[in-house]
């Protein structure tokens, strides 16, 4: 909504030595934010003067060298435009004028010296939509009285300052000059100036030539009353001028009316032709795929969930956010139909987000005052006579469902100062409600206020209580911490751990969005699940939900990879997203992604491999109290995955994640560990209790077995604990072999057994007689072979 | 005898200074004070003597023997210390060449912004909790005095699923469910997650976080405007800077009434005015309120009994004006040039 202060100062007495921004300031304070604050047109040292001889400049074929008489002087000025000549009155900016593009300097153009402009209305920098073809190629000629050496801007009505406030959704009644007053009127604490609604009106009564029908609940009041013999022209200088302040277009004297209305109380009306209308107005749903051509010349193609004003014939406009083209007011419209209403807000809201948003629609949706309903139509039937010279008919087309009476809420001095922690008293709260042209009563405290149908926004007692902080203020208020009970507050560590853990490791976290296409994620989704969509997405290849992590930090690694940064080691915990039976799921997962260098060594750096990766994902099961409950399994590998470097992670049986390398046809040398943190997390962890410390020695002994390839070392640590019984505490792979030594598709694995007892020193003859165990025991069970 | 002694000792003393490394030490040790060496054939000599001058002699070449054997000793330690020394010298490395380690990891800066305010709050006795991700419109909207149609939705333009079933636009989702999970209990959270809105351009993000803050508690304890101004200038002054100042204006959220936009004192030029606060000397940084009586009854509380306030900063503005970040884009970008400067303890 766009203030214009000379629109508003017709309602209330702003002090001229406020500058605008103050005002905006002063809004901002009590709650209503602006974008911008200035004048209306951001030019100086514009006047009014007069070509008294114009003759071809000798070096251009389209330049023109004139003399302008601008009370005072008579000034050199070199123009282009094609319509300068002798005779016409032209706005000059003088040498040193600022215009919205330009400054003006004195200066030779082709070697003739020119000292100042003459400028059109474009060059003063209107919006676009306000312009004529003329406007933007000639210089403004203004009319032949216009009095020489005048400023210019004041002579044009341009002077106005506008304020471009953005309004939050709750101030519906802000929406008007009107509503701008009583909020002016309270912060200044000035009143608002009553509307002028006085008319005549002629013998004929609108009742005895028209009828309306309302055959919706969704339309809760309809005013219409009828203007005969209205003249079309051009509107007075003022409604023009407020209107473009305003932002918006003036078209003719009627039409300009109807926005000026709205535009003052708040309450969009619609002017239909009457002759094209026939002699009813019905207010219905739109039939399903009903069209209709509105205004701007669209065919809307409509449905049920939309009211539209009919006549007997069609329907005539789409209720609350614009109206037809057939019934529209032109150039040879002698008399007039005036609407007023009142639609349903939710339904209003929904039509125009599915047609078009309309200065209209933006009032409706956001409630309306009846009083204004029945204000506007008459405000509208004044100007109407005034400025249209239109008769009114007497008599009022009136369907009225809607509740007229002022709101009345009981308010306490305690129920105040209790939510604002101030300490105000009857008094003070009670000028803060007068200043807001609220009526109140007050006896021992307890305060009984009755709020004007205006403010649409204030129906509870907690609606009052911001009045008061709005107004009154609450930056004084001093800062507490709220009294309440000790009680130990609580976090999720585990993420919080993981996070740590990782970072030790040397892996960075990242932070990635959950937005992607759904051919990227349909590949990295679980079977029997669906990738979740977005109905409405704001681009094609972001159109879905992630249901992994992996592709994110892929993207993360070619980000920096493009960049020329190699070794990346990252992670990411967040949620992933998937559909099920039609029903949505989300997990919360840990995502590591490792490439390039990890051991830092001089000259002897290690790469990252399927064990270091693994090492990194063990250190963090361990860490998080998981050892010896986790194992590596090679069955079920995700398809993304390479299937001779990767694992699937089985914790107490159940699969929690995958590790291993990324398939080289997605990407070359990158490992990847995803882990479901929901499903890894519900495994509980015993307390951390001490455990007895052996008093005596423990013995070591190694041995080797030649083996198939196939054969992986935790089938053979299993038969070695197996045989190893109580007294084997520990065992290690510490060599893995291949070469000739051992023949083709062989490989000896090396392993050191730890042997402890906890009651007495074991003698080499006791660890021995396990140890042969053992040896026979691997060397039958997997048929291999123990080296020498 | 004297005579002998002391010629002797002048005679050691000249071989001991000549030996100057271990192995010539060794051997004066060998040849001078052994068995066979002089000084034994000196104490031989005394056999012969009487018991008197046995007495004298034996006390002169005992003294002589010791003094001339811890002579000996402080020459070897010398050597000994000189010759490691030595060692040592030769054992010397460059110390400034690369260490071995593994690479340097770090937290992503919204991690060390959620984890500093996490403590905070936790030891006020908060309690952080999550919701999902995935929310119905019930619990994003209709339960926060939100209903269908409701002009305020179009503060927030949501990526829906289904008609029923969007991405959450806010936290306060999470203020809905914990207060349906509690049985009329007193309240005090904080909710930091990710949230989603349909609009992207230079200053929005399409995905974004939020920090959501709720207080609830009996009407008799008075949770009160006051009450949120302090605990959020405890919030603004640790993350933000000792000394700001907070600055209330009435703003317009469905969930809460009164409803506010809090300004803090503008911590790049302390209220002078400058770039950042577009020359107000303001920063926005928290929506706040006290919470709605509709939002208390939608969840089960009854307002007459319950009430409190809730209070939400951008979870990424309070990151990026903590460390200086610019731009919110370059939080979701994870360039490791950006990530790697976030690898130490911060100044506290």
């Amino acid at each position: 909504m766009i203030l214009s202060r000379s629109f508003v100062k017709d309602y209330i007495d702003l002090d001229d030595n406020l500058d605008i921004t103050t005002i905006a300031e002063d809004m901002t304070r009590v709650g209503n934010e602006y974008d911008s604050a200035g004048k209306f047109v951001n030019a100086t040292n514009l006047v009014i003067g007069q070509i008294v001889e114009c003759t071809d400049h000798p070096d251009s074929d389209h330049l023109h060298v004139c003399k302008v008489n601008v009370g005072n002087e008579v000034l050199q000025i070199v123009c282009g435009a094609p319509n300068a000549r002798v005779g016409i009155k032209v706005i000059v900016a003088l040498v040193g004028a600022k215009l919205p593009e330009i400054e003006i300097k004195k200066g030779l153009i082709r070697g003739v010296e020119s000292c100042g402009m003459m400028c059109s209305r474009a060059e003063l920098g209107l919006d676009n939509k306000f312009l004529t073809e003329e406007d933007r190629t000639g210089i403004a000629e203004l009319p032949e009285d216009a009095p020489i050496g005048e400023e210019a801007l004041k002579y044009l009505g341009y002077d106005d300052e506008v304020v471009d406030f953005e309004l939050t959704a709750n101030r519906g009644d802000l929406l008007s000059i009107l509503g701008m007053a009583y909020e002016l009127g309270a912060i200044y604490d000035k009143k608002v100036k009553d509307i002028d609604l006085s008319h005549n009106e002629i013998k004929d009564n609108v009742n005895d030539e028209f009828t309306v029908n309302v055959e919706t609940d969704n339309c809760s009041l309809f005013l219409a009353k009828k203007v005969k013999n209205v003249t079309i022209k051009e509107s007075p200088e003022f409604i023009k001028n407020r209107l473009m302040a305003s932002g918006i277009r003036p078209i003719n004297n009627v039409v300009d009316i109807s926005n000026y209305v709205m535009l003052e109380t708040g309450q969009p009306l619609h002017f239909y032709d009457a002759d094209r209308l026939g002699d009813t107005l019905i207010v219905r749903m739109a039939k399903e795929n009903e069209k209709l051509t509105t205004l701007d010349n669209e065919v809307r193609e409509l449905d049920d969930s939309m009211i539209v004003i009919a006549n007997k014939d069609n329907a005539v406009g789409l209720a609350g956010v614009m109206g037809g083209l057939t019934t529209e007011v032109e150039y040879d419209t002698k008399n007039i139909i005036i609407e007023s209403a009142i639609f349903d807000s939710v339904l209003v809201r929904k039509a125009s987000k599915k047609i078009v948003r309309s200065e209209a629609s933006n009032r409706f949706e956001k409630g309306l005052d009846p009083k204004r309903t029945y204000m506007a139509i008459e405000r509208a039937c004044t100007l109407l006579e005034k400025y249209a010279s239109g008769e009114v008919l007497s008599g009022l087309l009136e369907y009225n469902q809607t509740n007229m009476d002022d709101k009345v809420i009981d308010i306490t001095v305690d129920n105040i100062n209790n939510v604002l922690g101030t300490n105000l008293d009857a008094k003070t709260i009670i000028s803060v409600f007068d200043r807001l042209g609220f009526t109140s009563k007050e006896k021992d405290n307890n305060i009984t206020v009755t709020v004007p149908s205006r403010r649409l926004d204030i129906t509870i007692k907690e609606d009052l209580i911001e009045e008061v902080g709005r107004i009154y203020g609450i930056n004084n208020i001093e800062g507490k911490l709220p009294k309440l009970n000790v009680k130990e507050g609580t976090y999720d560590k585990s993420t919080r751990l993981i996070r740590n853990k990782l970072v030790d490791l040397g892996l960075n976290e990242v932070l990635t969005p959950i937005f992607m296409a759904d051919n990227i994620s349909d590949m990295y989704k679980e079977e029997g699940t669906e990738s979740v969509k977005l109905l409405d997405p704001l681009f094609n290849d972001r159109n879905t939900i992630r249901t992994s992590l992996v592709p994110s930090l892929l993207n993360v690694y070619s980000y920096n990879k493009a960049r020329n940064l190699k070794d990346i080691s990252i992670f990411e915990i967040a949620k992933t997203f998937y559909k099920k039976e039609d029903k949505y799921y989300e997990d919360k997962k840990l995502c590591i992604l490792m490439n390039g260098e990890y051991f830092l060594e001089l000259g002897n750096n290690k790469k990252v491999d399927f064990y270091i990766l693994k090492g990194v994902v063990e250190e963090l099961l361990i860490y998080l109290g998981y050892e010896n409950r986790y194992s590596l399994v090679t069955d079920n590998i995700p398809k993304f995955m390479h299937p001779g470097q990767s694992a699937v992670i089985n914790l107490n049986g159940k699969e929690i994640g995958y590790l291993g390398k990324i398939h080289p046809s997605i990407e070359k040398d990158v490992y990847i560990c995803e882990i479901n943190l929901d499903k890894l997390l519900e495994n509980r962890v015993s307390k951390l209790k001490y455990k007895e410390i052996n008093k005596y020695p423990s013995i070591s002994k190694d041995m080797a077995f030649a083996m198939d390839k196939s054969i992986t070392s935790e089938e053979v640590i299993k038969v070695i604990k197996k045989a190893g019984g109580k007294l084997l505490t520990d065992v290690k792979v510490f060599d893995v072999y291949e070469g000739e030594n051992v023949g083709v598709n062989n490989k000896s694995l090396a392993f050191n057994l730890t042997f402890e007892d906890y009651t007495k020193t074991l003698t080499d003859e006791e660890v021995m007689e396990v140890f042969n165990n053992i040896v026979s025991s691997v060397e039958k069970t997997l048929n291999v072979k123990l080296r020498s | 005898m004297k005579e002998k002694i002391e010629e002797l000792k002048k005679i050691l003393d000249v071989k001991l200074e000549e030996a100057t490394d271990l192995t010539k030490l060794n051997e004066f040790k060998i040849n001078y004070l052994g068995k066979s060496g002089p000084i034994s054939e000196l104490t031989n000599c005394l056999r012969d003597l009487d018991v008197e001058k046995k007495k004298e002699y034996g006390k002169l070449i005992t003294d002589f023997k010791n003094d001339i054997f811890s002579k000996y000793e402080e020459s070897k330690s010398k050597y000994e210390l000189e010759e490691l020394n030595k060692k040592l010298e030769s054992e010397k490395i460059d110390v400034t060449l690369p260490s071995k380690r593994i690479r340097r990891g770090s937290k992503h800066p919204n991690s060390l912004t959620i984890e500093a305010v996490e403590d905070l709050f936790v030891s006020m006795g908060y309690d952080v909790v999550d919701g999902p991700e995935l929310e119905t419109d019930e619990y994003c909207f209709e339960r926060l005095n939100l209903p269908k149609g409701h002009p305020a939705r179009d503060m927030q333009d949501s990526f829906y699923i289904t008609d029923e079933v969007l991405l959450r636009t806010q936290t306060s989702s999470v203020q809905a469910r914990y207060m349906e999970s509690k049985d009329n209990e007193p309240i005090r959270i904080i909710v930091p997650g990710k949230t989603y809105r349909r609009e992207e351009d230079a200053t929005h993000a399409a995905q974004f976080s939020q920090i959501e803050g709720l207080v609830i508690d009996k009407k008799e304890n008075n949770v009160s405007l006051a009450d949120l101004k302090g605990t959020l200038e405890v919030f603004a002054r640790k993350m933000l800077g000792k000394n700001l100042d907070l600055r209330f204006r009435p703003s317009y959220f469905p969930f809460t009434e009164p409803s506010y936009e809090v300004d803090v004192t503008c911590f790049k030029c302390g209220g002078k005015g400058c770039n950042l606060c577009k020359n107000t000397g303001w920063i926005e940084v928290f929506a706040a309120g006290i919470v709605h009586p509709n939002v208390l009854r939608a969840n089960g509380y009854d307002p007459d009994i319950w009430g409190g306030f809730a209070f939400g900063p951008g979870w990424d503005r309070i990151t990026m004006f903590r460390y200086g970040i610019p731009d919110i884009r370059y939080l979701y970008q994870n360039d490791i040039r950006l990530l790697n400067q976030f690898d130490r303890k911060d100044d506290e």
